[in-house]
């Protein structure tokens, strides 16, 4: 949109047949008019600008030169905070939980995206079939997006309680597992349960932004397909995936992004335990920040986080580079 | 309708013609706004000499307004205004950071006692002595709980520990008495233990809940927060393995809460806790519940249940102006008066701090006396390590966690935790 005003309004003034048989005079006007409209140019940017460098700027250069300061609660006293150089990095570095809440961090965003765009585009490719009920079901499957994360990790915590959480007893009842699953409560389980939590979670929006993508698919390529007698599988493979490839990878960039940073939904689940089984950069950083007060490391693992978006909002740029460019 | 559209030509004119001027104007002047407001938004608040501010974590309906009564009184009293602001307890502490790099921090500044120590350290407060504010006829215990570096910063109206309910029906029923030490409290659980009923909760959370429980099994046993590898230590730790190895402690201990512990109790999941009093006003709501209080067992008969002293504590906030630091402290004074020290306890089913008036509130509800009793011998969690508690706490939270899942030994546990306390010391 924006492309194509800004060209056919650059166009006007350059005509050839405009500017050929006129004098001086006119060529200065024109590049009066020119400037100005530069400068209009620029004033409609600099709102943009000025908010970027304010609200997402000045934090991120802050907390980057915070990483390098001691950072303690007498800073916000007397304005001091002196430099120690690489001393947060490394004991950030040092400390073993970094190396266990980055690998968590890693698994529960791989396990959540596995699980939230394997079973959000299954069942948006199911909704985009005509059905009877289809509105209220697909409604219905909104409702984990609408509730409060805090809200449904206090309620999953109730369910996956292991001796009243209603997911043992209705286990049991249908004959599987003893009941006593320990969902929660222990370490080498916690982690995968917090993650299926969040696969739930995730499912809706998946869900959603896919089965619009699928609505843009246009009929006739499955017509063809079936003329040429495609299997759902093939047409599936070769018209679904790719016609939805941009959507996808929105999805999928999105969902990383809200993954990787996830802190919420595990201080209500298991505030990082059992053990520290749950732990991830986002628990990490929190807890530096605002529980031992020391906001020097605090940052040192924001900026990892950071940096992890970062070199992931990369890829996505470089994926969706219009092709043939 | 009519006049509007009479009028709508000319003035279509007119922004035609203004239209570049304005075209610039208006990006401009949003972008002026943008930094104007960023700007004006770190400014101070110039005071008001006749309103003081108190700064606490009353968000709960029935706290706030307790709160709210006794200021009105004070403020009646000292001729002045008080108002109060609150704000959840997980959020006063950065709360009250952000306030002072703005220079706009309370007058009067109520922090949980665990938290005195990492804001007197920053020179966030005023000597209590030095605004007027004695220490006089409080217990030792709880005077240690609000000073750091044996200064003393923070005046508690009540204090708070923990204690073990029993549903006497069910300790009545199976014919069994209210255990005094640790073996009689693993046969008696073991023995309260039938069907879905645990014979006892506790909360081994991983957070600040579960540490504070996990201090009375520790001190009583001789233990202490700066060798947390201690023999002692681990024996209590061990205590806890055995209550879950009977079967008499749920393993979902790891994952509650106190209040969870409390659910649990009062859903008839646990014939006993350990709890504190800040959940009486709950339990009384359940009228078919009939409980009864007594002192945490110790490891061996005869020894003092020592238990951790909570609650918070006014604090006069370092404001710069010592004219107005001195008039917070008559404010503290008041609030923490003999009277205002029972009226609070007595709503909030906490025991005072000071002396004469734990006497009284003694007196008037004797079936609590053995909260004040495990209040005397109460300890503060920081009197020794100082602002070094939230990283102990972490340290020893991650470990019994780990020692109660069998992740890993009672030992390895405890001797990591210890690394790890003291590292970046």
């Amino acid at each position: 949109m924006s492309t194509t005003t800004a060209s056919a309004s650059a166009a006007r003034p350059a005509d050839p047949k405009a500017a050929q048989p006129h004098s001086d005079e006119l060529r200065r006007r024109n590049s009066r008019n020119r400037r100005n409209r530069r400068l209009g140019q620029w004033g409609f940017i600099a709102p943009a600008v000025a908010f970027m460098l304010l609200f997402f700027g000045y934090p991120l250069v802050r907390n980057i030169v915070m990483s390098f300061q001691d950072y303690s609660p007498s800073t916000f006293f007397n304005g001091e905070a002196p430099f120690n150089g690489l001393d947060n990095w490394r004991a950030v570095f040092e400390d073993g939980l970094f190396g266990q809440a980055l690998w968590h961090t890693l698994v529960f965003t791989a396990g959540s995206l596995l699980g939230q765009f394997c079973i959000g585009l299954a069942l948006a490719v199911f909704f985009s079939r005509k059905f009877p009920l289809n509105g209220v079901l697909r409604s219905l499957i909104l409702l984990p997006w609408l509730v409060p994360m805090v809200v449904s990790g206090v309620v999953w915590r109730r369910i996956l309680d292991q001796d009243t959480g209603v997911l043992n007893s209705f286990l049991h009842t249908i004959g599987l597992g003893d009941g006593s699953s320990p969902w929660l409560t222990s370490p080498s389980m916690a982690l995968f349960s917090v993650i299926m939590v969040n696969i739930w979670i995730g499912i809706p929006f998946n869900m959603v932004i896919l089965y619009g993508g699928l609505q843009e698919i246009p009929r006739e390529l499955y017509e063809a397909a079936s003329l040429d007698g495609a299997s759902a599988w093939r047409t599936f493979r070769s018209i679904t995936l790719p016609m939805l490839r941009p959507v996808i990878t929105v999805v999928l960039v999105l969902g990383f992004m809200s993954t990787v940073k996830i802190l919420d939904l595990i201080l209500a689940l298991t505030d990082g335990g059992p053990a520290d089984a749950t732990q991830t950069l986002g628990t990490l950083t929190y807890q530096q920040s605002f529980v031992e007060l020391d906001f020097g490391a605090g940052a040192v693992v924001g900026n990892i986080l950071i940096l992890i978006s970062a070199v992931f909002a990369v890829f996505y740029l470089r994926a969706n580079r219009p092709e043939g460019k | 309708m009519t006049a509007d559209s009479s009028d709508a030509a000319p003035r279509r004119r007119r922004r035609s013609a203004g239209r570049t001027v304005r075209r610039r104007l208006i990006p401009l002047s949003v972008t002026l706004t943008i930094v104007a407001t960023a700007g004006l938004a770190g400014c101070s608040q110039e005071r008001d000499p006749d309103v003081y501010t108190v700064l606490n974590s009353s968000t709960d309906e029935s706290f706030h307004r307790w709160d709210a009564e006794a200021m009105a009184r004070c403020s009646k009293k000292l001729g002045i205004t008080i108002e109060q602001q609150s704000v959840p307890a997980a959020q006063l502490l950065t709360k009250a950071l952000r306030m002072a790099s703005s220079k706009s921090l309370p007058d009067v500044l109520q922090l949980d006692a665990s938290q005195v120590p990492s804001f007197a350290a920053a020179g966030g407060l005023v000597p209590l002595e030095e605004v007027g504010v004695s220490d006089s006829g409080i217990p030792e215990g709880i005077v240690k709980f609000g000073s750091y570096d044996g200064t003393y910063y923070g005046a508690a109206r009540s204090v708070n520990t923990l204690a073990l309910f029993y549903n006497k029906k069910i300790l009545d029923k199976a014919g069994v008495e209210v255990p005094t030490t640790w073996d009689e409290l693993r046969t008696t659980a073991k023995d309260l233990t039938r069907g879905k009923q645990y014979g006892v909760a506790l909360s081994a959370g991983g957070a600040e809940d579960g540490v504070f429980q996990f201090m009375p099994f520790m001190w009583s046993n001789g233990g202490d927060e700066t060798d947390l590898d201690s023999p002692e230590a681990a024996e209590a730790l061990n205590f806890w393995k055995s209550l879950i190895k009977d079967r008499s402690l749920s393993k979902s201990t790891v994952n509650w809460t106190q209040a969870d512990v409390n659910d649990q109790f009062m859903a008839g999941n646990a014939a006993m806790m350990i709890n504190g009093p800040w959940q009486l006003e709950t339990l009384d709501a359940q009228k078919n519940l009939d409980y009864g209080i007594a002192t945490i067992p110790v490891p061996e008969a005869g020894d003092d249940s020592v238990a951790p002293l909570g609650g918070a504590v006014l604090t006069a906030s370092n404001t710069g102006d010592s004219a107005r630091e001195k008039k917070a402290g008559r404010v503290i004074n008041c609030l923490t008066s003999r009277s205002e020290q029972t009226d609070y306890a007595l709503k909030s089913s906490m025991v005072p701090a000071n002396e004469q008036a734990a006497a009284e509130w003694r007196r008037q509800v004797p079936e609590l006396s053995s909260l004040a009793n495990q209040v005397a011998e109460g300890r503060s969690r920081t009197a020794k390590i100082g602002d070094r508690w939230p990283t102990v706490s972490l340290a020893l939270q991650s470990a019994f966690q780990s020692a109660l899942t069998g992740k890993t030994s009672t030992r390895a546990a405890l001797e990591q935790a210890q690394e790890r306390a003291t590292s970046g010391n």
